[in-house]
């Protein structure tokens, strides 16, 4: 029952933000704030009491906590929620950025409060659901519907760029592409629930009995084109290199809690999706993609470092860094070690953390210069008190610097997939030193050299400062202590590395962490 | 007996319009006339369940009481009843003679009630015409206003035209096999084979139906009839007739096993293909918002021929589905262009700058019809969503991957002028012109009618088994 409540939580905080409109401006953030202090709160108490580190008997599932209830009988359709250790930190990662999104947004909107914390919450509550669901089905259903409040939070309070209506085209960007390859997903499932009607006479979107059929009744042909549909739905969101085109416009459009939501979460729930349901559903197939993965992996690394060299907005430069991080990401997951999984899941924690910093900084700044073009910024290290220093711990952060959360990510991905593709490990460590330009060429254009003006601008106050401190310090404290958080993933990684080299010739090294 | 109780929404209906007529006769009372409307057809809503009891039941040689007919009854009472109940709003400020609206009205319903029902192409063919009859007068009922007139004669030329069509086609089957009824025809088809007559007298039906449902490329009428007219009548249009036409394809197709023949399935498949893309790529640009939701009826009777295609499985089911979906979703949109346009003041307000910054002034009105949006364009948590999953299943159950690429690439196409709609409701920026609802729209029928149709698309999207469950009921009868 809690975890309905997880999902209800952020729905029924939304509709209140919005009728709370009326008694003034306060309320609705007051409101949205404590729904997601409430809903973290629920997390963490999930995450005290239960025991993630068991090791999972091989290859099956083993739910934490599990509710179901039927829904459509009529194709065997449950409300199906199951919580392991993965979910558990993607949705304790939620609940934080939700917080965190309610309170940089605190000043920023001044419009149309309430509407806005409906749809910030509905995006939320669409997410955790995604986190949660275990029937393909709801899985799908949770999955396009968090689009539409994200379509209205870019769309009504983005920024509009410099030619009129750019916002609502970034946004209808953003939406097309994510609801188009969603569809393709959809045509996925069926397939697979038709398979399963075909061999069994009943017809289900149940996880574990898909799974069953996936691996037992499909012709390799068939499972390497379901396969692909479910791929090519999670790469849009990822993004993968050639189906990335909504992510720039839609990050710089947004505003300051779109972008958090969206690099924090939403990406998340693509390598989520990977990690949950493409591997395990077609291990075989999977592996057979591996290459193609590996590579566009590596094209997404270079390609997002290479152009986020070359941006002036330096909202885009964030959201091409993050391209470039999630090609990590696509490399750890393919790799199908255990080890590099964990690398996975501390590299999603990591990057949430660095990439909303990053992107809530833009957000000061644009607060208090009117611009996010770094041509017109520039000698700001002495105009503004505080946020500087902060910024040149998440310039480093997102650079993985050793010490913080990102380097203890990469390092395993890296040194997880070593043993398996030596050589796309050679390769995308190049990837570092881009970033180590781009990250610097971040320092250098916005708080060093001349500056444009004198007067110093305002500094950050108490909100901001806990807010940026304490990310900061779960950044510092995920990269210098990431025992818990392994130990939680733990079973889950497991379960998904069997799975994969299930099928592989025993001569695969096995990792111990 | 039981032959008159199982026709009894039909009679009902029938006897409403008499007393209609003679009501107006007697004493023009706009109030009064509603009002009957209204009470006639609940009761011929509630004479259903008494249909239902003696269903199925083959009365006379022309009509057939079952689940399908009893199943598009109800979906167009209650379309008649959501369109009577926007009319009275609508037409409150009228000059001229109102209360005849309600007399087409009902006569247009018993045409679409005896069309569910028939089973012979006798009744098919009167039933259609007293569909369409009323209807062009409907369309022009604003007669003062030039886009109405435009509309009403163009629906009544080209319709007239189509109607031609179906008697050639219709005569050419009769030729050739000497039967009329849908089950003689049947067999007699199964039985002749691919005979070139058939299947062209096949293919003018074909024609004839296909320009009721403004399939590509007999849509050329939808988008100006659509425009022009007045909203309640180009509501009842897009609801209630294309319900009833596309109930009795449905109809002829399964008894008649003619789709066996591959030309003439593949002709259908290619139709439908062609439709749903062309529906969507003609949407994009409009900027009118009765226009849009044209070419978008257009698109969804492409996805809706699909079910027609495959014809097997799931299909009948799915077309329920997607039907059900298809008229609340229908219904709500042109409800709050209706509300909008209420009372009756020139051209209605749906170009689509009427329509900007409405969320800030109109909130629920403006939920109401982003809900609809949503739901056409089939995202979750809408009745709509539900319609969409079902053809979707139906095309990958029988592994037809060229039209389930084409309800894939149609969505994706649709979403843009969906969202185009949505976000106009949203922007702040005062419109040129203001057209807006009356400030007490949402305690009027109307506005009752058009918060619970969003009310009930929410609520279907989020908990469809009782329809699916009904939809079966029926579809098994």
């Amino acid at each position: 029952m809690i975890l309905v409540c997880l999902i209800l939580i952020p729905f029924i905080g939304g509709l209140l933000c919005w009728q709370a409109e009326r008694f003034g401006e306060q309320p609705p953030r007051w409101i949205a704030l404590g729904t997601m202090l409430l809903e973290l709160a629920l997390v963490l108490g999930v995450w005290w009491h239960g025991d993630y580190g068991l090791n999972a008997v091989q290859g099956a599932s083993d739910w934490v906590l599990e509710w179901r209830a039927d829904w459509i009988p009529r194709f065997g359709i449950e409300v199906h929620l199951a919580l392991d250790g993965l979910s558990l930190i993607m949705i304790a990662l939620t609940g934080l950025l939700g917080v965190l999104a309610v309170v940089c947004s605190w000043h920023e909107i001044s419009r149309r409060i309430g509407f806005f914390h409906l749809n910030l919450l509905w995006i939320l509550g669409g997410v955790v659901g995604v986190f949660l669901a275990i029937d393909l089905f709801l899985f799908f259903f949770f999955w396009e519907m968090m689009l539409v409040p994200m379509y209205f939070l870019i769309a009504l309070w983005g920024h509009s760029g410099s030619t009129g209506n750019t916002r609502i085209q970034a946004a209808t960007k953003f939406f097309i592409y994510t609801q188009a390859s969603g569809l393709l997903m959809l045509v996925a499932i069926l397939g697979l629930v038709f398979a399963h009607h075909a061999a069994t006479g009943e017809y289900s979107f149940s996880y574990e009995a898909l799974r069953h059929t996936a691996q037992n009744e499909l012709s390799p042909q068939m499972a390497w084109w379901l396969m692909l549909g479910f791929f090519i739905a999670f790469a849009v969101k990822m993004p993968v290199v050639p189906l990335h085109g909504w992510l720039p416009d839609a990050h710089a459009q947004a505003p300051t809690a779109g972008s958090v939501d969206l690099a924090g979460i939403l990406l998340k729930t693509a390598a989520y999706g990977m990690l949950r349901f493409a591997l395990p559903l077609f291990p075989e197939a999977s592996q057979a993609f591996a290459p193609v993965a590996m590579g566009l992996g590596i094209l997404g690394i270079f390609y997002g470092a290479i152009l986020a060299c070359g941006q002036h907005d330096l909202k885009r430069l964030v959201a091409y860094s993050s391209i470039s991080h999630m090609g990590f990401v696509l490399i750890g997951i393919y790799s199908g070690t255990e080890l590099a999984l964990q690398g996975v899941v501390v590299l999603m924690v990591a990057h949430a953390f660095s990439a909303s910093g990053l992107f809530i900084i833009s957000g000061q700044l644009y607060e208090r210069l009117h611009t996010r073009d770094m041509r017109l910024m520039g000698g700001l290290w002495g105009r503004i008190k505080g946020l500087p220093g902060i910024a040149l711990c998440f310039v480093a952060a997102s650079m993985g610097i050793p010490g913080t959360a990102n380097f203890v990510g990469e390092f395993l991905v890296l040194f997880g997939t070593f043993a398996t593709w030596p050589w796309v490990v050679v390769v995308a460590s190049g990837g570092f030193v881009l970033a180590a330009i781009y990250s610097l060429f971040i320092m250098q254009r916005v708080y060093f050299g001349p500056a444009k003006e004198d007067t110093p601008l305002g500094g950050l106050d108490g909100r901001e400062i806990v807010m940026m401190l304490g990310l900061l310090a779960l950044v510092l404290w995920v990269g210098l202590y990431p025992g818990p958080l392994l130990d939680t993933s733990e079973a889950a990684m497991q379960n998904v590395e069997h799975i994969m080299t299930l099928e592989e010739t025993p001569a695969m090294p096995e990792e111990t962490p | 007996m039981t032959s008159l109780l199982a026709l009894s929404p039909l009679i009902i209906v029938c006897a409403t319009a008499i007393v209609v007529m003679l009501t107006i006769a007697w004493r023009r009372c706009y109030d009064l006339t509603a009002t009957l409307t209204v009470i006639g057809l609940n009761l011929a809503l509630a004479a259903q369940l008494l249909a239902w009891w003696q269903a199925p039941l083959d009365v006379t040689p022309l009509m057939v009481v079952d689940g399908l007919s009893i199943f598009g009854g109800v979906l167009i009472l209650v379309a008649t009843l959501a369109c009577a109940t926007l009319g009275h709003a609508y037409l409150e400020g009228a000059r001229g003679p109102r209360e005849e609206y309600y007399l087409l009205l009902l006569c247009a319903a018993a045409g679409g009630i005896a069309l569910v029902s028939s089973r012979h192409l006798a009744s098919l063919f009167f039933s259609l015409e007293l569909l369409s009859m009323p209807l062009y007068g409907m369309l022009a009922y604003t007669y003062r206003e030039r886009g109405a007139l435009e509309a009403g004669v163009k629906y009544m030329v080209l319709s007239a035209a189509a109607s031609a069509f179906l008697l050639f086609g219709m005569a050419l089957l009769y030729a050739r096999t000497g039967h009329l009824d849908f089950v003689g025809l049947g067999e007699a088809l199964a039985a002749a084979g691919g005979d070139g007559w058939l299947l062209a007298g096949m293919g003018m039906m074909l024609i004839g139906l296909g320009f009721k449902l403004s399939i590509v490329p007999f849509h050329l009428w939808t988008p100006d009839v659509y425009e022009g007219s007045p909203a309640p009548a180009a509501t009842f249009l897009a609801s209630a007739s294309k319900v009833a036409v596309l109930i009795v394809l449905l109809r002829l197709l399964q008894s008649a096993p003619a789709t066996e023949d591959a030309w003439f399935h593949s002709l259908l498949a290619v139709l439908a293909f062609v439709t749903m893309l062309a529906g969507n790529l003609l949407a994009l640009m409009q900027q009118d918002l009765k226009r849009l939701l044209g070419y978008s009826s257009i698109a969804h009777f492409g996805y809706l021929l699909v079910a027609l295609v495959i014809n097997e499985g799931l299909a009948v089911e799915t077309a329920g589905i997607y039907l059900v979906t298809y008229v609340l979703t229908t219904l709500g949109a042109f409800g709050v262009v209706t509300l909008l346009s209420s009372p009756y003041g020139g051209a209605d307000a749906s170009r689509l700058h009427h329509y900007r910054g409405l969320f800030w002034r109109r909130p629920y009105l403006t939920a109401v019809l982003t809900v609809m949006m949503l739901s056409l364009a089939g995202i979750p948590l809408t009745a709509g969503f539900i319609g969409k999953f079902y053809i979707v299943a139906l095309g990958v159950e029988a592994s037809r991957w060229w039209l389930v690429g084409g309800v894939v690439a149609g969505s994706a196409i649709g979403l843009y002028y969906y969202l185009r709609v949505m976000v106009t409701l949203f922007l702040p920026e005062p419109g040129m012109q203001r057209r807006d609802a009356t400030t007490d729209w949402a305690q009027r029928a109307g506005g009752v009618v058009v918060l619970a149709l969003a009310a009930l698309v929410v609520l279907l999207g989020v908990y469809p088994a009782p329809m699916i469950d009904w939809v079966r009921l029926m579809a098994a009868t």
